[in-house]
């Protein structure tokens, strides 16, 4: 039978040769690839929400590599809470600037001027970011928004589809998802829904830092060991910004630390580390007993299902 | 063999698939102590004495209240043979459509039964179910064989009455996975505990009547096929997903076709065929941003240059001339129904096969799969959520299709609302229904 002959045919030659090399990160970035050119190919606006974190910039990574040698068919979305690091803005500016890219600005610090938004009482300013994306999303009739989430973060993460229908509120409906076959995405909407589109889902921790090593990706320098002052809170090391900075009984002292999450300056903290390239945090992250979020993330420790509930509103 | 491995669970509820899968974490050690402290903390505020290990999977708030899985969940382990992404379903009759849709890209399905129920009902829907969609290796874990003859006067005896229980359901479930197709090879029954860990990731020597690889030991060793494409390889299959074209000072004529291989392999020079136009030309070169490739193969995201200027755009396919499917505008299809209201024949639909999305209509319904009867009734007037049947399917533009059977990516498909946009059936080309039928392929 041809089948038979076929593979003999195939599996015998030297083109067998090229199986081996086709690993782990390389079937994630394949799919990761896949589904950017499905989103280019079925959407009219999509768009990359680009924090300027590790997450994103590996999806930032891939999105380059799917459409090279053409320029990349989507802007970037940055929903600026007034409380990031400085590195990290810094970095953002670069990355736009290195290739080009067209970058949108949703700033709750302008939300909060003119009186849409109310600081609230524990400063915290990453629940604010909600109604900035979502007028973002409205306002340029972005279709889909990629997000560099992953199912291993979060347990109410794990139960995200790789496309997630959104509707006008921007909510998410667990119950209501559509199921996800084989690799046909289905990302037909009504006007005013949009899809939220999310190619990292099957990477894990390691596996992104895996790929940084690999593939040579530029992040923000906080990933790397570096000494700062920070002071001490709930077991986290902050940084003192325009958020705040040392209360009574917290002293500021220079250490070395780097960041293992990029968020609100307020309620991130750095890991004590000298980890300062990407073998040593290999190492590090091999090795560690605690998640990055449980480790250095203040609003996901708020209850069992702060996620969740941050997701049903409309964030990520 | 492939360092990736893509696995599903399936069973009926209560049967302990949450307590597994979380064991499973644990003892890969890919659950961090701040998880475990959660759930520690979560399982005290329920009044347990030991963690409850079905709270790390279990996430949502409902299901918390509820004690049970709603949605599909994907959970990432590894260890130092294998990375596993793993698909874990809900056992709920009414999530049905969460297991076609965990169990699509499985690679591997372990399907859990509680050694002292058996065989049910539940376990005969969902063996038919991964056997109508082609997964190629399946697990039989016999759960809670602890608790099997506890009221035994000995361990002994224990012993002898679970050694009973494991080999009755065994011998019943090869029965079923032989009529439905699996070839022993790629069957294995493991008694397991869950909660105790026995089985899980080191052999147990609670379980003397068992002489097989813990769960763990199979995952990390059992062969699979790299590209995850079932059985049958065929030639290569290209659908094209996107036209990239820079128009840059730099690359001002570059035209390539970017996709991801759905089957086969490719390399320069190779003579290619493409669908639905008929067209023929060479492939001039494979295009990464790491540079070309001298041959790429099924599963990887690639872009290829030709020879010739050919008109070729997104939902084409290119494929090896020797066995290029022919585009059809009519053809026979399963159906796995997972709309809430019942499919009838003169439906207007929308079908997405590989990268084109193009109008349907079913027409005749010819089939309705009885689960318990593992047969066909004929003629049904509808098909209802979860239902599986036999369809025919007219396409306003040709569709280049393989039969499921032999290359589950290219005899895939989705029916989908024109209205709504919800994914209404789950599609498999050919007659992949008649294999799962008694007695009608070996």
């Amino acid at each position: 039978m041809w089948v038979t002959r076929l593979m003999t045919d195939v599996f015998t030659t030297e083109r067998s040769v090229g199986l081996s090399d086709f690993d782990t990160l390389a079937a994630l970035e394949s799919e990761a690839i896949h589904i950017f050119r499905e989103v280019a190919g079925e959407f009219e606006r999509p768009v990359i929400l680009f924090s300027g974190g590790k997450d994103s910039t590996v999806l930032l990574h891939l999105a380059l590599k799917a459409f090279w040698p053409a320029p990349l068919p989507f802007a970037l979305l940055h929903v600026d809470t007034g409380h990031n690091l400085p590195e990290v803005l810094e970095f953002r500016d670069h990355v736009v600037e290195k290739y080009g890219l067209r970058l949108h600005v949703a700033s709750v610090e302008d939300y909060l001027a003119d009186g849409r938004l109310t600081e609230r009482p524990d400063g915290i300013r990453n629940p604010l970011q909600t109604v900035p994306l979502l007028d973002a999303i409205t306002e340029n009739r972005f279709d889909a928004v990629f997000g560099g989430a992953r199912r291993d973060e979060e347990r109410s993460r794990a139960k995200e589809r790789i496309f997630s229908l959104r509707n006008a509120f921007g909510q998410w409906d667990p119950k209501r998802q559509r199921p996800e076959l084989w690799n046909l995405y289905n990302g037909r909407h009504a006007p005013g829904e949009h899809v939220r589109v999310f190619p990292l889902s099957n990477w894990t921790e390691l596996d992104i830092w895996r790929y940084i090593a690999r593939e040579n990706v530029e992040l923000a320098t906080i990933y790397y060991a570096h000494q700062r002052p920070v002071y001490q809170r709930d077991g986290m090391w902050m940084t003192p910004g325009s958020w705040g900075g040392a209360r009574d009984g917290e002293v500021l002292e220079t250490r070395s630390v780097r960041y293992r999450t990029v968020g609100d300056g307020s309620t991130t903290g750095a890991i004590l580390s000298d980890a300062a390239d990407n073998e040593a945090i290999l190492a590090e992250v091999a090795a560690s007993r605690l998640t990055e979020r449980g480790a250095t993330r203040g609003d996901d420790r708020v209850s069992e299902a702060a996620m969740e509930d941050r997701k049903r509103e409309g964030y990520f | 063999m492939s360092d990736l491995l893509r696995l599903a669970t399936a069973g009926s509820v209560d049967d302990g698939k949450s307590t597994l899968v979380g064991r499973l974490l644990y003892d890969t050690k890919s659950v961090l102590a701040d998880q475990i402290d959660a759930v520690t903390r979560a399982s005290v505020d329920k009044g347990l004495s030991t963690p409850d290990l079905s709270l790390l999977v279990d996430g949502l708030r409902a299901e918390r209240e509820q004690g049970i899985t709603i949605d599909v969940a994907y959970r990432y382990f590894a260890t130092p043979q294998r990375s596993f992404v793993l698909a874990d379903t809900p056992g709920h009759v009414q999530y049905t459509r969460n297991t076609v849709s965990g169990a699509s890209t499985a690679q591997l399905v372990i399907l859990l039964v509680d050694a002292r129920k058996g065989v049910i009902e539940q376990t005969r829907r969902h063996a038919a179910v991964l056997a109508l969609l082609g997964v190629p290796k399946l697990v039989l874990a016999v759960n809670k064989i602890d608790l099997v003859g506890v009221d035994e006067p000995s361990e002994q005896a224990q012993q002898a009455a679970a050694a009973k229980v494991f080999a009755e359901i065994s011998a019943e479930f090869s029965h079923l996975t032989r009529t439905l197709g699996w070839p022993d090879e790629d069957v294995l029954e493991i008694p397991v505990s869950a909660l105790n860990g026995d089985n899980i990731a080191t052999r147990s020597d609670r379980t003397p009547y068992y002489s097989g690889p813990s769960l763990i030991e199979h995952l990390e060793s059992v062969p699979v096929d790299a590209d995850n494409s079932g059985e049958h390889a065929v030639g290569l299959r290209f659908p094209v997903q996107y036209v990239i074209r820079p128009r840059t000072p730099e690359y001002p004529d570059y035209r390539g076709y970017a996709g991801q291989i759905a089957a086969g392999s490719v390399a320069p020079g190779d003579e290619v065929v493409v669908l639905p136009s008929g067209i023929r030309t060479t492939v001039e070169r494979i295009d990464t941003p790491d540079g070309e490739l001298a041959v790429a193969q099924a599963g990887r995201s690639v872009t290829l240059i030709l020879a010739d200027e050919v008109d070729i755009s997104r939902g084409d396919t290119i494929a090896s001339p020797g066995d290029a499917p022919e585009p059809v505008e009519t053809f026979d299809a399963t159906v796995c129904w997972l709309g809430d209201k019942p499919l009838r024949p003169g439906a207007r639909l929308l079908l997405k096969h590989g990268t084109r999305t193009t109008q349907a209509i079913v027409g005749a319904l010819t089939e309705r799969f009885d689960e318990q009867r593992l047969a066909a009734d004929p003629d049904p007037e509808t098909l209802s959520l979860n239902d599986i049947g036999r369809i025919s399917v007219r396409v306003a533009e040709p569709i280049a299709a393989d039969d499921y059977r032999t290359n589950r990516h290219t005899g895939s498909f989705l029916l989908i609302d024109p209205a709504g946009g919800n994914t209404l059936a789950a599609g498999l080309v050919g007659d992949a229904l008649t294999a799962v039928e008694v007695g009608t392929e070996a």
